[in-house]
C-alpha cells in the first residue's frame, strides 16, 4: 500500500489487512517507517520487533502487527549469513549500523523488503504461516526504488548473500502474489503523483493494483443544483423563500451566508468530481472510501474493511 | 480597571502582521518552515509575490513545487538559479528558482577546487550517491543555497520554502547531522588507511572496528570503502570541513534580519509538528514571526450555530415547496462548516495556551489548488490583509469569532 503522504495509505492498509483477516484467515501488517502509525491505529503501545495481534477478525481470522526496525533486522542478517551474533551488539554499540545505513541508503530498503519475503515465504506444517502480508510501504514518490531492490543492490553487491536474497525478494515482488495499491485523493497532486508511481511500477515490472480514492465526501447539496451553484449562482434571496416558507426567521445577511457557503461547497465537489475522471483514466480498479467525520477508530476501520472487502470480491469475479 | 478573565477562556493569540513583515526592509530572510503538506510552498511564493508587490527585490526558493505552480512561475527549466517572474504592474521584482541539490552540490565542489579535482570528485560513484539521494542532502543544500543568495546581495529579501521531511526539525538539524557525518570519527577511521597509511586510527579502536570494516566491505563490497576513502581524501585538502560551512549558515538563521514563520494545516499532527519547531527556534534564539494556519474553513456567518442549523435544515425539507431541498442543503452546509470551524478552532486555542505570544493568522482553504498567479494573489490577500476587514465579524487570526462574555 503505497500513497501520497497524508492520503492516509496506512489507515486503508489497515483496513484492507482487516478485510483480508475475515474468515478466519491470518495476515501480516508490516510497517516500514518506524512512524508507529499502526499502533496509533489499533491503540495499542509501541510495536516491538516482534510480531504482535493487534485485532481478531470474523470467523477466527487475525491481524498481526510488525513494525520493521532497521538496526535489528540488520543484526538478524548477520547472524543469519555470517553468524555473527555478539559483534552485531557491538556494532549496534559503537553507532556503526546507522553509519552503514547512511553510507549506503539501499541498504536500509534491502533489509526492509528482505524481512517482508521472509514472512510472505514462512511455512509451518507444510502451509504458509500468512495468508496475507499488507505492508504499509514508503510513500509514492519513494515507492518504486523501494520495491525494486535488485537495482538499488546492483551498486553495491554483485555477488554473496546480499544479491542471491534481493533476486530472491524481487522474485516474490514481480510475482501475481503481489498487487501495489495506491492510495489518493481527489486532488490535483496526489492524483499526479499516483499516475507517475503507476507508469515508473510498471515500467520496473511491478504489478499494480487497485486506485483506492480515501476520504471521498458526497455532496450536501441536491445534484440537480451543484453545477448551477458552483457557477455562483446562488445568492441569498433564493434561499429565503423555503426559510420563510418553514418558519424560520433568518435575517437577509444570514442566508447570504449560507449562499456562500453553499458556493463553495458546490465548487469544492465539482472540482473534485472532474478528478474522478483523470482516476478513472489510470486504467485500474478504483475503489472510493468515505470521510470519516470521527477520528479513525477500529469501529470505523472495520467499515473501511468492509468496503474494501467487497471491491475486492468483484474484482476477484472479474 | 481590568476585568477578570474566566479561567475557561483560552488565551487570545495576538494577531500575526505579515504586511509590516514584508515591507519592513529590515527584514531580509523569511524561512517557511513545517511539517509536510501543510501548504509551505504556496505559503512562500504567496508571501513573495506580496512582497514584490510591495516594491521589495524578492527571491524565492522552492524545494518541490507543484508541477502547475511551478509552470506558473515560469520554473519549467531546471538550471538552478532565480528566474524573474513576469509579474506586470508590480513595483518591486520577483524572481523564482527550485532547488537542485545535486547541481548545488556540485557548484560547492567547484567553488571549492581546481577543475581537475573537481572532476575526480564528480567522477567518484560515493558522491555521486551522496549528492542525489542520501538522507538530508537537501535541507543541507537548501541552506547553503540560501547563504549563497542572501550572500549575493542582488535581492533585498529571500524567501526559503523548506524540504518537505515529516519533521520541521530536520532543516535545522540535517544540516548539522550531515556535516558531523562528513566529518565524523567513524567517516576518518573508516577512511584512515588510505589516508594515513594504516596504523594509527586501528591502534585507537582496536578489534571491534577491525571487524566493523570487515564487515562492511564484506556486505557493501570493498569498492564503496576506497571510493569514500577517495572522495573524503580529496575533499580534505579541499576546503575547511563541512562543518564550519554549515555552521556558518545557521548563525546566518539567528541574526537580526530573519524571521520564521510556522506554517502548520488545523490537524492535530501538524499542529504538534509546529509547536516542537517554536520550542526549538526558542532554545536556539531563532526569532519566530509567528503561525500561518492554513487551510481553515471559517464559516461565511456564525449567528447560527450547527445544531440550530441542522434542526432547521429539517424544517424546511418538512415543510417542502420550491427550493426547499436546496434550502435545506445549504443548512447542511452550514452546520457541517460550523462543526469544522469548531474543531479547527479548538486546534488553535490549544496551541495558543501552550504558545500565548505566538502571533496567528488563520488562512481559509481555497476551492481548489493554488496553481497560477491568480491564486497566489488570493492567498497573499488572506496572509496580509488587515486582522479585521473579512466582514463576517471574525478576525483573521481566528477560524470562529470570539464569544461574546456572557451577561
Amino acid at each position: 500500500m503505497t500513497g501520497k503522504g497524508g492520503t492516509g495509505k496506512t489507515t486503508v492498509a489497515a483496513a484492507l489487512a482487516l478485510s483480508l483477516a475475515a474468515d478466519g484467515r491470518h495476515v501480516l501488517l508490516v510497517e516500514t517507517e518506524g512512524r508507529q502509525g499502526i499502533a496509533q491505529l489499533f491503540d495499542t503501545p509501541p510495536l516491538p520487533y516482534e510480531e504482535r495481534r493487534v485485532a481478531v477478525a470474523r470467523g477466527g481470522g487475525e491481524v498481526k502487527a510488525l513494525a520493521i526496525d532497521v538496526e535489528a533486522a540488520f543484526l538478524e542478517y548477520l547472524e543469519m549469513f555470517y553468524s555473527l551474533k555478539r559483534a552485531g551488539r557491538a556494532l549496534r554499540k559503537m553507532g556503526a549500523i546507522d553509519f552503514a545505513t547512511a553510507i549506503a541508503p539501499g541498504l536500509r530498503d534491502v533489509l526492509l523488503t528482505g524481512k517482508i519475503k521472509e514472512a510472505v515465504t514462512r511455512r509451518q506444517d507444510g502451509r504458509p504461516v500468512y495468508d496475507a502480508v499488507v505492508v504499509d510501504a514508503p510513500p509514492t514518490g519513494r515507492i518504486t526504488r523501494f520495491l525494486n531492490v535488485t537495482n538499488e543492490v546492483a551498486g553495491l553487491a554483485r555477488s554473496g548473500p546480499i544479491k542471491t536474497q534481493s533476486d530472491g525478494v524481487m522474485a516474490v515482488f514481480r510475482s501475481p502474489q503481489t498487487a501495489v495499491h495506491l492510495v489518493t485523493l481527489l486532488e490535483d497532486m496526489p492524483v499526479q503523483e499516483t499516475a507517475d508511481a503507476i507508469s515508473e511500477l510498471t515500467a520496473a515490472g511491478l504489478p499494480v493494483g487497485s486506485v483506492i480514492v480515501n476520504m471521498a465526501t458526497e455532496p450536501l447539496l441536491p445534484q440537480a443544483s451543484l453545477s448551477r451553484t458552483a457557477e455562483g449562482r446562488l445568492t441569498g434571496s433564493d434561499l429565503l423563500p423555503a426559510l420563510t416558507a418553514a418558519g424560520i426567521a433568518a435575517a437577509p445577511e444570514v442566508a447570504t451566508g449560507l449562499a456562500a457557503e453553499a458556493v463553495e461547497h458546490a465548487r469544492r465537489w465539482v472540482a473534485q468530481d472532474a478528478l474522478r475522471g483523470d482516476v478513472e483514466a489510470l486504467g485500474r480498479p478504483v475503489v472510493e472510501l468515505p470521510l470519516s467525520s470521527s477520528p479513525i477508530d477500529l469501529g470505523c476501520l472495520f467499515e473501511l474493511a468492509d468496503r474494501l472487502e467487497g471491491h475486492l470480491q468483484t474484482e476477484a469475479a472479474a | 480597571m481590568t476585568a477578570p478573565q474566566s479561567p475557561r477562556r483560552p488565551a487570545l493569540a495576538p494577531a500575526l502582521d505579515l504586511a509590516a513583515l514584508v515591507s519592513d526592509r529590515e527584514t531580509r530572510i523569511i524561512v517557511c518552515c513545517g511539517s509536510g503538506g501543510v501548504g509551505k510552498t504556496t505559503t512562500s511564493a504567496a508571501l513573495a509575490l506580496a512582497a514584490a508587490e510591495a516594491g521589495r527585490e524578492v527571491v524565492v526558493l522552492t524545494i518541490d513545487p507543484a508541477r502547475r505552480l511551478a509552470q506558473s512561475l515560469g520554473l519549467v527549466e531546471l538550471d538552478n538559479e532565480p528566474r524573474l517572474v513576469e509579474t506586470p504592474g508590480t513595483e518591486g521584482e520577483l524572481h523564482a528558482m527550485m532547488l537542485d541539490m545535486k547541481r548545488t552540490f556540485d557548484d560547492v565542489v567547484s567553488a571549492h577546487s581546481t577543475p581537475e579535482r573537481a572532476e575526480v570528485i564528480f567522477a567518484n560513484p560515493f558522491y555521486q550517491a551522496l549528492s542525489s539521494s542520501f538522507a538530508g542532502t537537501q535541507e543541507y543544500m537548501a541552506m547553503e543555497k540560501l547563504g549563497q543568495l542572501r550572500a549575493s546581495d542582488r535581492w533585498d529579501l529571500v524567501i526559503v520554502d523548506t524540504p518537505p521531511s515529516r519533521s520541521a526539525l530536520d532543516f535545522l538539524d540535517a544540516p548539522n547531522r550531515m556535516s558531523r557525518f562528513l566529518d565524523g570519527t567513524m567517516i576518518r577511521l573508516l577512511t584512515a588507511p588510505a589516508r594515513a597509511g594504516g596504523r594509527a586510527g586501528v591502534r585507537l579502536v582496536g578489534a571491534g572496528f577491525m571487524l566493523f570494516s570487515r564487515i562492511i566491505s564484506k556486505i557493501l563490497g570493498g569498492q564503496l570503502l576506497n571510493d569514500i576513502s577517495a572522495f573524503v581524501s580529496a575533499l580534505d585538502s579541499m576546503f575547511g570541513g563541512f562543518r564550519e560551512r554549515a555552521d556558518a549558515t545557521y548563525q546566518l538563521l539567528r541574526q537580526p534580519g530573519t524571521s520564521f514563520v510556522v506554517v502548520a494545516a488545523p490537524e492535530p499532527d501538524a499542529l504538534r509538528e509546529a509547536s516542537y519547531f517554536v520550542d526549538r527556534l526558542s532554545t536556539e534564539g531563532m526569532p519566530l514571526a509567528g503561525l500561518v494556519l492554513n487551510r481553515t474553513h471559517p464559516p461565511a456567518t456564525t449567528t447560527l450555530s450547527a445544531t440550530r442549523a441542522e434542526a432547521a435544515a429539517e424544517a424546511v425539507a418538512e415543510a417542502g415547496g420550491p427550493g426547499s431541498k436546496l434550502a435545506a442543503g445549504a443548512l447542511r452546509v452550514h452546520a457541517e462548516r460550523m462543526t469544522v470551524a469548531a474543531r479547527e478552532q479548538r486546534l488553535a486555542d490549544r496551541f495558543t495556551s501552550a504558545h500565548p505570544e505566538v502571533p496567528v493568522r488563520a488562512v481559509p482553504a481555497a476551492a481548489g489548488d493554488v496553481h497560477d498567479l491568480d491564486g497566489l494573489r488570493v492567498m497573499g490577500e488572506a496572509l496580509l490583509a488587515a486582522e479585521g476587514d473579512t466582514g463576517t465579524g471574525t478576525p483573521r487570526s481566528r477560524v470562529l469569532p470570539v464569544r461574546p462574555p456572557a451577561g
